[in-house]
């Protein structure tokens, strides 16, 4: 049944978990935890919890779906069935299907996917336990698992979400603010190049909250971005 | 899963050459500036059984919209609105790349983008659709039928959905006891009650020029879309990006003012084939 709208900013300013607007929420990242894949990641924002696997550059199967002069992504975006609060029925939801073709057009944007013809590079992604974020978190994770399997890419995606609730603009919003907020952005870019590779909006917002809540979100993707190569240099780099 | 298109990957190369040598020059390859709509055109009620239809055509695109309803049961969380749901069908006669089956991620991406375009702004005041508070409830069903594909398939079907939501009307509520709900589908009487317009602009990049309303052959080698839904007082009530490559801030930034610019036109088109009526 309905439930009364929660306080989403409450009184002395900051939100209903105690983060500032600006505030990112606690992230981990771990890389190469799969023995399987050639590519994975953990990544975690707050209680949002997203495993991304890679497999390829290998041979694409059925052959007639081959490009002749690059690579084809193939990409799933997954919940699994204990990920929320009812349990997700296993079978892929519409929301799903859609988030899967965004999450592959982020990615072909910063895959170098004409070093590898007539292959195909899958990702998959498993969102284990769902509070708001899935889909940048999903993306996030996702990037880090082609650099985990090696595949050479323009740049890494970092993704977070940005939101308005009770009228503030409040950067990566959990499950409760993207419920009983007026919007919910989600921004995937390419923070060294600065391009934006995944954007949209679900909600209302002017011209001028546009501008701004998409400053919010580059300011905290650069924290994102720091994470995700401290996470690359805890594998690879022995000396870190 | 989603799989980067793998049909025509070869023939756009060549297309693109020339679509893009045609940018180079300031023109497009079918002579329209890089703003400018190709010729829209809007038939309302052409299905006369449907609570409301529309006939859109945008350039050669065509999609047909049919609003139908019916008494059913609310959403769990939402026991005093109505419901609203958007399909879209990419009908295997609209081009030589469609297939019959259940709708593919591109039909279901149109149809959501949509979908979120009228229900955060709430153009539809759902609440006005309750019969029995939590029991029984109109359902309207916005069927997105694609019949001729030939390049920015949203914005059409946002105008035609437009259209025959605000045309549409609900048949008249002979009684209501308990929960037995009893209409006469004969009649059509009260309009929907949509408070709100929603309008989508696409702004396709191509080699960094940006433009409006791609046609087939420029959406074949676009590098990305940006589809933007403007309400009519000049809110941006919805966005995605689509296509392989990305965006520069600035040109988010010029996207946008060109689809506020293009909004402003197509809510003035709109407004006036509906009074036209």
């Amino acid at each position: 049944m309905m439930h009364e709208k929660p306080i989403l900013i409450r009184e002395d300013g900051l939100r209903h978990d105690g983060r500032k607007p600006e505030d990112l929420r606690p992230i981990k990242m771990r890389v190469g935890v799969l023995k399987n894949a050639d590519g994975s990641a953990l990544v975690e924002f707050g209680k949002t919890k997203v495993i991304a696997a890679v497999y390829g550059p290998r041979e694409a199967k059925p052959r007639h779906v081959a490009l002749p002069d690059r690579a084809l992504i193939r990409c799933r975006y997954h919940m699994a069935p204990f990920s929320t609060d009812d349990r997700k029925s296993p079978a892929p939801s519409r929301r799903e299907i859609e988030l899967s073709k965004v999450i592959r057009e982020a990615l072909e944007a910063a895959v170098f996917t004409e070093l590898y013809p007539r292959t195909t590079i899958d990702v998959f992604i498993e969102v284990l336990q769902a509070d708001g974020g899935t889909r940048t978190t999903g993306l996030t994770a996702a990037s880090l698992a082609l650099a985990d399997a090696g595949i050479p890419m323009r740049d890494l995606v970092a993704a977070v979400a940005v939101g308005k609730v009770d009228g503030v603009l409040v950067l990566d919003i959990d499950q409760l603010e993207d419920e009983y907020g007026e919007a919910d952005m989600p921004v995937g870019i390419m923070p060294n190049l600065g391009e934006i590779v995944l954007l949209q909006l679900n909600g209302v917002l002017t011209p001028d909250e546009f501008r701004k809540a998409l400053d919010l979100a580059y300011r905290g993707l650069k924290e994102v971005y720091r994470l995700q190569k401290e996470a690359l240099y805890r594998k690879y780099y022995s000396g870190y | 899963m989603s799989l980067t298109p793998y049909e025509f990957s070869t023939v756009p190369r060549l297309r693109k050459l020339q679509v893009i040598n045609s940018l180079r020059k300031g023109a497009r390859i079918d002579g329209r500036g890089f703003e400018d709509y190709r010729k829209i055109t809007i038939e309302l009620g052409t299905i006369p059984k449907a609570a409301g239809s529309a006939l859109v055509r945008i350039g050669d695109t065509t999609v047909l919209v049919g609003v139908k309803t019916e008494i059913g049961e609310p959403y769990r969380d939402r026991p005093l609105e109505g419901v609203l749901q958007v399909h879209a069908e990419f009908v295997p006669l609209a081009s030589p790349t469609f297939e019959p089956g259940p709708p593919d991620e591109n039909a279901i991406e149109t149809a959501r983008v949509i979908d979120r375009s009228l229900r955060e702004p709430r153009a539809i005041k759902l609440e006005e659709l309750t019969i029995v508070p939590g029991r029984k409830v109109w359902i309207v069903f916005n069927d997105i039928y694609l019949l001729d594909h030939n390049g920015n398939i949203v914005d059409t079907s946002m105008l035609a959905t437009m259209a025959a939501l605000r045309t549409a009307r609900l048949p008249r509520v002979v009684s209501v006891e308990g929960d037995t709900v009893i209409i006469d589908k004969s009649t059509r009487e009260k309009p929907l009650p949509v408070q709100l317009s929603v309008v989508i602009v696409s702004v396709a990049k191509i080699n960094g020029y940006l433009l409006v309303d791609p046609n087939i052959d420029e959406e074949s080698v676009l590098d990305a879309k940006l589809m933007i839904g403007v309400d009519e007082k000049g809110r941006i009530v919805g966005m995605q990006k689509t296509g392989q490559r990305s965006f520069t801030r600035s040109e988010v930034d010029q996207a946008i003012e060109l689809a506020l610019k293009k909004a402003g036109e197509l809510h003035t088109f709109l407004n006036q084939a509906l009074a036209g009526r």
